[in-house]
Order: C-alpha cells, then structure tokens, then sequence
C-alpha cells in the first residue's frame, strides 16, 4: 500500500499546524500544571519574624522536605490504604458483575435482555455527586428501606439493632455500594461489546461438538475477554485512585468521613483549607506517581493491541 | 440450536436491572414529597406534593436552580462539542499523515490519558489565577477542551472509516488540506465523533472537582456543585433537603433521555480497539 502524501503530497507544514490548537491546549492545561505542581513541591513559604509587613513571607526552595513530610504524614498513609482496600474491594465486584451481565445479555434464551441492558447502563448518565446524594438519602436511618425492614422485623420479636448504613464501619461499604453502582454498567458494555464482535461460528461448532452455553462462556468467551477485561481494569483502577466526590458528597450526612478519608480529600483539605499548596502539591505528585507506576505497562499494551493493525 | 428458556439468567439479569433502578425509582418518588413525610413515610411512597416541590425549587434564590442547568449545558455541551472537534482534527492528522515526530507526540499526547485529572485541578487553579480567569466560564470550559482519550478515539476512528483513497484523489482534484478534512474526513468520522461528544460530555458532567475549585461564584456553578452546596447547608437547613432531592430527579431525567435517544452510538468496541482497520 502507498501512503498518503507520495503523491498530490500536503504541504510539510499541514500536520503540524492541524495539531497546532490540540498541542497548545494540552501544553496549557496539562504539561505546564503538572510541571508547576511539581515546581511547588520543592517550595516552601518562609516567614520572617511575625510575619507581617513587606517582604517577611517568601517562597524559598526547601528541597525534599515536602516529600519527607508528605510519605511520614499518618493522615495521607490511612487514606491511601484505606482507598487500596476500597479499590481491592471494589475492582473485583464490579468488573466481575460487569463480567457476568456481558455474558448473560450475550447468552441466547436469556429474557429481558434489551430491558437489563439499558437499566443496568443507566446510572453511568448520574454523575458520581448526584448517585452520592440519591444513595446518601437512601443511607439515612430515617429514610433508609433496611432500618423500615429492622423495626417491621422487630416488631414481630426479631430484637435487632438498629442498623446506621452511614455509621463509621459500614460507611466505607456505602461508599464501595456508591462506586458499585456507578460503574457496573459501563463495564458491561465495554465487555458485551467486546463479545459482540466475536464472530457466531465460533459457538456453533462448539454447540455441535455438544457444549453446554456454560462451557462455551468460560472456556471461549472469558479467553477472548482477556484484553478488554485488562484495559478496564486499568481504567477503573485509575478512577478508583482518585476516589473524591462521592465521599466528598456523603460528608455533610455523617460525620464518619473525616476531611481526609481519602488522599484526594486530604489535597483539596491542604490546599484550600489549609492554605498549604506545597504539601498539596508533594502529595499530589506523589499519588500521580502511584497512579503512572500502576498504568504503564498498560499504555504498551493498548498501543500493541489498537494501532498493530495501522501502518507506520 | 434449541432455545431452552433460561430462568437463573434472566433472574440474575433482572436483579440486576433493579438494584439499578432502586436509587432512581427512589428519587422519582421522594420528589413529590413534603419536607416531613420525607423522614416519615414508607421510602417509595409517593406524596402529593411535586408541584410545590417545583415551585419552591424555581423559586430558590430566584431560579438559581434553572441557572445551574443552562450553566450545565454549556459546560458539558459546549465543552463535549470543541473537545469532538478538536480530537477529529487532531485524530485524523494523526491517522492520516505521515511526519517527523508523529510517533513522539502521539505517545505524549496518550500518557495524558494516564494523568490524574484531579492532581492537575490544584496547579491549574493557581495558574489560572494568576491570569485572573478563576470564577469565569472560561476556567471551566477551556480545560476541559483537549481530552487525550478523545484524540485516541479519534485516532482510531479516521484509521478505520477514512479511506487513504478517498484522501489521495481530493489532494489529486487540488482541494485544500482543511477542506479535505471538513468535506471529506469529518463526514466520515460522523458517528465515531458522536460517540467521542457522549463520552466527553458524560467526562465533563461528571467532573466535580475542577468546577468546585474553579468557581465561587453560585450563578455560574453546574447542576452538580450547586446541588452540593445546597446539600451542605442542609444540615443546617433541613427544609432544603426537599429541594436538593427535587433538583437531582430533575437533572438526571434530560440525561437519561440523552442516553436513551443517542443509545446507538455507545460504540464501545472503539474502546476495546476490536475496530477492523
């Protein structure tokens, strides 16, 4: 095949300046802060005397120590692991549910079918602060279904105690619950697409040779699942890093999510309420790290699997 | 093949689909109840007051509510839209021309995919203040432009749909590099584009954050941060809670209509790279 431009050929300039708005927006909005997030990281405010009049606070280089305080800082390590169990909680429920209505909606003699795919997609329309704030009121003891149920139950002699979803142990279940919830039906499609574009036949010689549709579901369809149940993964895993609106949401319901219940919190806490935009910084740079660590061997293996095809 | 009906599947399936409604139909119900029955009666009971729900919710800080929608729908819509533009353009040049550097840039411009969104809110805050743009539309909208996931899409999407020929026999009429792309690519690209507008503006809608950081003042905040603050001081405004209910049933219902009209177009498998090039 010949590739474009040998012949009627497009001024050499033409690409670059068709990239043009795309580079400068990106180099705006994207390199230029996180170059200035990381300059900050290695800056301090120094005071001189009380702090008043001219020139007694300026920013001076203070090396490391941002760093220093931020890895030794007990608040931002108990949100951290807090948010690795919220994700290794919740990872693998939601993309294994996700996992199951693919293959249920792609199952042929399964009802409901178009029903179950368009509800289940549905809350991915509800942004994270709006799900948070229909599941914080359904949470509420004086609203919530589950405390009804217990009093009906005690009632009849059951002698439970009253259950409070936003209470400080169930409150991080809540918040998995939140996620859950938001999440399921994006993956689905993802992974019914995927399943989609697998082609009939396939099954219908596994059906001749007498498999049952749970065989063909696990031992040709979840194989074939691989790469597009590892790019969620990945996805969701970077989400999950920078849980903060729906905790954010639930806070004035409870008083179980503390101002830095999770890294992201405790930035925004540092930088705004704190006024200490150099911590916020050093930590931020910190949880990008985490996050670049976690996705980098994902970037490779995305490239490999969409752009093989394409000529270079 | 016989067609044996499947009970356990379609139960499961169907559990599925009501636990999602549950927060919804709640919602749809708890919106036409009086700030008492709220706490008092059975959680899907409905009450009779949405009307008045309504009007209180209009009537709140002088249609401040109805403020929050427009806001949203510039932000998302017309943020979602520049973003679709810009990554057809900049997605088609990367597909379809051949350039010292396009490998390099490609790679930098996808690594932005993998950058925390909300560790750039802070730096592009104190950027933008610098600039005085903090509190304007502009603080919201020109970030959310350039979405490096957008441009992959668009990579991929003028990859498959665009012909090489097609390309090569306008350059051969003699028509210019940008009316190419707008007669001959963009067309093409119409669908993908769509998918890439959805997933932009669900991005945008979704995006807490940088509004809550970005803006002060509550005549331009989204539906999302407006909400929020009325949510906030509910606590100690309990008569408030009515209407942050009333206000979340009320956003979510144009949404759910985008959804269910556009559905044809969550082409997904653009994500899962399963596109035949």
């Amino acid at each position: 095949m010949r590739s474009p431009g040998t012949r009627g050929a497009a001024p050499r300039g033409v690409p670059y300046l068709f990239l043009a708005p795309a580079v400068l927006l990106f180099t705006l909005f994207l390199v230029v802060p996180v170059g200035y997030a990381v300059y900050l990281s290695f800056r301090k405010v120094q005071v001189k005397g009380l702090g008043l009049g001219r020139g007694a606070r300026r920013e001076v280089f203070t090396g490391l120590d941002n760093y220093r305080s931020a890895l030794t800082d007990p608040d931002l390590w108990s949100g951290s692991l807090r948010v690795l169990a919220y994700g290794a909680l919740l990872l693998p429920v939601m993309l294994g549910l996700a996992l199951v209505f693919a293959l249920l909606l792609d199952r042929p003699g399964t009802g409901l079918r178009r029903f179950a795919r368009i509800t289940i997609f549905l809350p991915y329309a509800v942004p994270a602060v709006i799900a948070s704030l229909l599941w914080g009121f359904l949470y509420l003891p004086a609203v919530s279904p589950l405390n009804d149920l217990v009093s009906w139950l005690n009632r009849h002699g059951a002698g439970l105690p009253e259950p409070n979803l936003l209470g400080s142990g169930p409150v991080f279940y809540a918040v998995v619950n939140i996620a859950l919830w938001g999440g399921v039906g994006f993956n689905m499609i993802v992974l019914f697409t995927a399943l989609r574009a697998i082609p009939r036949e396939i099954y219908e010689s596994a059906r001749l040779d007498g498999c049952s549709e749970w065989q063909i579901a696990l031992r040709i369809k979840i194989p074939l699942l691989f790469p597009p149940l590892i790019m969620t993964t990945v996805f969701s895993l970077i989400a999950t890093l920078q849980v903060f609106s729906e905790p954010m949401t639930l806070r004035p319901l409870t008083n179980s999510i503390s101002s830095f219940w999770t890294p992201l919190m405790k930035i925004y806490r540092d930088a705004f309420a704190r006024d200490d935009i150099y911590a916020a910084a050093a930590s931020s740079v910190v949880i990008a790290a985490v996050t670049l660590v976690l996705s980098f061997g994902f970037l490779r293996l995305v490239q490999r699997q969409a752009f093989g095809q394409e000529q270079r | 093949m016989t067609r044996r009906a499947a009970p356990l599947p379609t139960a499961v399936l169907l559990v599925g689909a009501l636990y999602c409604l549950l927060p919804i139909a709640w919602v749809a119900m708890a919106s036409t109840k009086s700030g008492s029955s709220l706490f008092t009666s059975f959680t899907f009971a409905p009450g009779g007051d949405l009307l008045a729900n309504l009007r209180d919710l209009s009537g709140y800080g002088g249609g401040l509510y109805w403020r929050w929608l427009l806001n949203t729908a510039l932000y998302a819509g017309g943020g979602a839209m520049l973003s679709a533009l810009l990554s057809a353009i900049s997605g088609y040049t990367l597909a379809k021309f051949r350039f010292a550097g396009r490998d390099a840039l490609f790679n930098v411009l996808l690594a932005g995919v993998l950058v925390p969104g909300v560790t750039l809110a802070i730096p592009q805050y104190l950027l933008l203040a610098k600039v005085g743009l903090t509190d304007t539309y502009w603080s919201v909208l020109l970030p959310s432009i350039v979405s490096p996931y957008g441009i992959y899409l668009a990579r991929i999407y003028a990859a498959a749909a665009v012909p090489d020929s097609m390309v090569e026999a306008a350059r051969t009429d003699g028509a210019g590099e940008f009316r190419i792309f707008r007669s001959v690519a963009l067309p093409m690209m119409g669908p993908g584009l769509v998918t890439i507008f959805l997933f932009q503006f669900v991005a945008i809608w979704n995006n807490f954050l940088l509004p809550f950081i970005m803006l002060s003042s509550d005549d331009k905040f989204p539906v999302t941060v407006g909400l929020y603050t009325l949510l906030n001081q509910g606590s100690t405004v309990p008569a408030l809670y009515r209407l942050v209910i009333v206000g979340a049933a009320l956003s979510i219902l144009p949404l759910i209509a985008l959804f269910l009209s556009l559905q044809r177009y969550w082409r997904v498998d653009l994500m899962s790279g399963a596109v035949k090039g």
